[in-house]
């Protein structure tokens, strides 16, 4: 990579260590700049008579943005457009235009080129073409990191020069900072918009990809789901079979077996934390049932494959019932276990912010406490609960490690909890784990399965927010 | 009830008291079971944090230790197969393996036959002989003498010296002989074996013998990832939470991000791991398996969590703190970095611990974008291909070996333990800067 011609390694134009030392650079004289402004601003407030406008740590910041933000902005740019342009150069030279490849082919070619060009060998060298395209390659880079030393040195200098001498008296120069400053809070809050956009767009293209070669009626309608012997397209039998319905009852199955255990005993502790324990009880209990909250799901799903779907299959086999060692109950059980804190937690909040009048009017009634919860405060808090089991619902359809590990692989359309089902997400994850290629409809299908999930969740989370939002506005 | 008032209602005011009072012992043991069935619901949830402690604790906390043999090892440089004078490549290949074997043969001569010649060679770690060999590299000088080391016994020894292997049970089925137990046996009798804090699980990486592989690998990535994770998330997070609470107008476009943030932070983690496998690494074109990719994933599903947590930092400091500097002259950013920002700090950090405690705990994601690689070497740089605690752990557990399980087991004590601290730090600093207005 080093050629023999370069003496400096460390500034020789490909090393990677040469950006972080443009980086260094620009923030050196940006602090140089930030000291000059305000040394100027300071002289100039101590000779003239005129009154500075704004504070000399002002002139410094703007100094030092004038300086700093246009190399920084130049650098970033530069870099993300690098790559693609040289190959978009390379590809246009007449040697390769006079291939005519696939794309395919090219991309393969391309990969191989930037390979060669990096050093690494994998395949034989001795192709003409990959060597001369790879030199070339090289030489492309090589200019580019040069131009891009010379246009941020320009930058700096320039910047530093300019936002130095528009300080005086009369330059606005808080105004300015803070506009910069609330620019960049709104780009920065923004983000959360591309990083939507960027997941809606990202699963729904691969998933509209793979409803061209599967229609989706079958997808949604389909009974049978086999998609790994799809593996190669010139297998036999690399149709396979995409009919999600067994992966989707899958999923319900485990959901409901979760809500089962998470929605009696997470509301339950949370009507007797907050209505009947006392104080010391509470603050103890509440944050040990917290913990499992902040337990990784990975521990879950070591906990359900290696404790608690041995323990069910061996009492199984006691009472002559044949459990599955991936059975759908191990999984729900355990799942259940993980969203008792957040049913509780949440019911907790809603429990609590039911008004205190209400609790006093049915006391003064003559109602003995249970009576009470049961009769006022429940039916006061339901739409909050239904709101909180909704989010534990779409938590638990979503949850992947715990059903990874202790559910099974294998899509049965079966309605009985001790034996193997499958579910989305382990799909998905047995679908894209490993290499693969983005063609096929086997890996298309893991992003049509993502494309359900979010939808499905998105809708579950924007049920029970509205509905818990509202619920609180009717008591504040 | 609706029986009981319509009766109250039809009786005279004297029976009324009688009917309810007729009621009462029923009406309390009701409230007597109810208030049961909810201390029924506290005690079970406590009872399962403890027993999921227990459980694993009780299986990973061995793999602590490793068992390891005491043999008297000769370098002997014709079972090596040098010359005189070897040169460093010949110290490289030379047959490290044999010599392991004839120390193996030394201690038991009388042992013939392929068979059991193999059992034999069955107690010592396939990485005894790479032992040996950083000694000999290390230092040449040790050719054709003797010293006594300390070489990692086999994984099923270890389990076996655990007392994880049922001695009881048919030889079939279990992975030592009789033939292999007696020679523990008769090595524990001599002293020869011993269980010693096992250094290896947190130094090393992945391996497929269990008594080499370690976390150490795991470890690295996880720190890497993590810290992609919050230079990334933390100050994209506060700055848009600062910009949402303080300067934002109210109007739809708000409204839309307001509302995107709170459906991110409850978008299931795999559809994250899709993201960065469609955007990051087919769009991008990023490596596969790196920590580089892991961190923005993370970062962008922490992201939501962090600025949730650090607007409801940011609303509880009182309004009036933000008047009193604007009444004395100080611009909306001035009030709002230089007080009411450093308020909020405390709660604004609390949060981005909880939320980097959550993405330290985060599996299903990386395993999108291909962070579940079998990975010998201790990644150095981000963009080595690595893989992360959580992740380790679920590979371990899909290996056969028992000595995997325990390794798992032990790897997520790691796991907890820094999770737990982070936790507390966490509430230290709640505690610490929490202040009531």
């Amino acid at each position: 990579m080093v050629e023999s011609n370069c003496r400096f390694s460390i500034f020789h134009p490909y090393h990677q260590m040469n950006v972080w030392i443009l980086l260094v650079l620009t923030a050196v004289s940006s602090v140089i700049s930030y000291t000059l402004g305000k040394r100027k601003s300071l002289k100039l407030s101590a000779s003239s008579a005129e009154k500075l406008h704004s504070l000399p740590t002002y002139y410094g910041w703007h100094s030092a943005i004038c300086c700093g933000l246009p190399a920084l902005l130049l650098i970033s740019i530069w870099l993300s457009m690098e790559q693609f342009t040289i190959e978009r150069l390379i590809v246009n030279t007449p040697a390769i235009l006079s291939q005519t490849l696939s794309d395919n082919e090219l991309n393969l070619l391309m990969s191989e080129i930037r390979n060669a060009a990096a050093g690494i060998v994998l395949s034989d060298t001795s192709d003409i073409l990959i060597t001369a395209s790879s030199k070339a390659y090289k030489e492309l880079q090589h200019t580019s990191r040069l131009i891009l030393w010379a246009a941020t040195m320009v930058c700096l200098v320039v910047g530093g020069i300019w936002g130095y001498r528009t300080i005086c008296p009369t330059f606005r120069a808080r105004i300015r900072v803070e506009f910069i400053l609330r620019l960049f809070l709104i780009v920065m809050s923004t983000l959360a918009i591309f990083t939507t956009i960027g997941i809606i767009l990202s699963v729904l293209f691969e998933s509209i990809r793979f409803f061209k070669l599967v229609p989706l009626t079958d997808f949604l309608f389909g009974l049978e789901w086999s998609p790994q012997t799809a593996i190669r397209s010139d297998q036999v039998g690399s149709t396979g079979a995409f009919g999600a319905i067994p992966v989707f009852t899958g999923t319900l199955m485990i959901t409901l077996i979760a809500m089962l255990i998470a929605a009696p005993v997470g509301l339950l502790s949370a009507i007797y934390l907050s209505e009947y324990a006392s104080y010391r009880l509470r603050s103890t209990a509440k944050p040990i049932l917290e913990i499992l909250a902040g337990i990784p799901t990975v521990v879950y799903g070591f906990f359900a494959a290696l404790i608690v779907a041995p323990m069910l299959r061996n009492t199984g086999d006691q009472i002559g019932l044949g459990i599955s060692s991936e059975s759908a109950l191990a999984a729900g059980i355990v799942m259940g276990i993980m969203i008792i804190p957040f049913v509780s937690s949440l019911s907790d909040d809603v429990i609590n912010a039911v008004p205190q009048s209400m609790r006093d009017g049915s006391y003064a009634l003559g109602a003995t406490q249970s009576e009470t919860v049961l009769r006022v405060l429940v039916p006061a808090a339901l739409p909050g609960i239904i709101g909180s089991l909704l989010l534990a619902i779409s938590r638990a359809i979503g949850e992947t490690m715990i059903v990874v590990m202790a559910a099974g692989l294998a899509a049965n359309l079966t309605a009985n909890p001790f034996e193997a089902v499958t579910t989305v997400t382990v799909q998905i994850v047995t679908l894209l784990i490993g290499d693969q290629e983005f063609d096929s409809a086997k890996t298309l299908a893991a992003f049509a399965l993502g494309l359900m999930l979010f939808i499905v969740t998105l809708i579950l989370n924007v049920i029970a927010l509205t509905v818990v939002r509202k619920y609180r506005e009717q008591y504040e | 009830m609706s029986d009981s008032i319509s009766e109250i209602r039809s009786a005279t005011p004297s029976s009324t008291a009688d009917v309810i009072r007729s009621g009462l012992r029923r009406r309390y043991r009701k409230e007597k079971t109810f208030r049961r069935i909810g201390l029924g619901a506290i005690v079970f949830g406590l009872l399962t944090v403890l027993f999921l402690f227990f459980s694993i604790g009780s299986k990973g906390y061995s793999a602590f230790q490793q068992t390891f043999v005491l043999l008297s090892v000769t370098y002997d440089s014709k079972v090596l197969g040098l010359g005189t004078n070897p040169t460093e490549e010949d110290l490289q290949t030379a047959n490290y393996e044999g010599l392991v074997k004839k120390v193996l043969r030394d201690l038991y001569p009388t042992v013939s036959g392929r068979k059991q010649k193999r059992k034999l060679y069955k107690l010592i770690s396939p990485g005894a002989f790479f032992e040996i060999r950083q000694r000999v590299l290390h230092n040449p000088s040790l050719l054709d003498t003797t010293e006594q080391l300390w070489l990692p016994a086999d994984d099923d020894v270890d389990m076996l010296m655990k007392g994880y292997i049922d001695r009881t049970l048919d030889e079939d089925s279990r992975r030592l002989s009789d033939l292999q137990i007696t020679w523990v046996d008769a090595l524990e009798r001599q002293g020869k074996i011993r269980k010693r804090f096992n250094s290896t699980f947190f130094m090393s990486g992945d391996s497929r013998e269990p008594e080499l592989a370690g976390i150490g690998g795991a470890m690295m990535g996880t720190a890497f990832t993590l810290l992609i994770t919050l230079t990334l998330a933390f100050p994209l997070g506060i700055a848009t939470a600062i910009y949402l609470e303080e300067f934002a107008p109210r109007n739809r476009w708000i409204d839309l991000i307001e509302i995107n943030i709170n459906n991110l932070a409850a978008v299931p983690s795999i559809v994250f791991g899709l993201l960065g496998l469609a955007v990051f690494l087919n769009f991008f074109g990023l490596p596969r398996s790196a920590p580089v990719v892991g961190g923005l994933v993370l970062a962008l599903m922490t992201l939501p969590t962090i600025i949730i947590a650090s607007r409801a930092a940011l609303q509880s400091v009182p309004p009036s703190i933000r008047e009193a500097a604007l009444g004395m002259g100080a611009s909306l950013t001035q009030s709002t970095l230089q007080h009411v920002l450093p308020l909020a700090m405390p709660g604004m950090l609390t949060g981005s611990i909880i939320g980097m405690a959550r993405a330290l705990g985060e599996t299903a994601p990386l395993l999108m974008i291909g962070m579940v690689a079998f990975i010998v070497d201790v990644p150095q740089k981000l963009t080595d291909p690595s893989t992360v605690l959580p992740v380790q752990i679920y590979l371990w557990l899909d290996s056969p070996e028992r000595a995997f399980v325990e390794r798992s087991s032990a790897a997520i004590i790691v796991l907890l333990v820094f999770l737990i601290s982070m936790n507390i730090l966490a509430v230290i600093l709640r505690r610490k800067f929490e202040r009531r207005w």
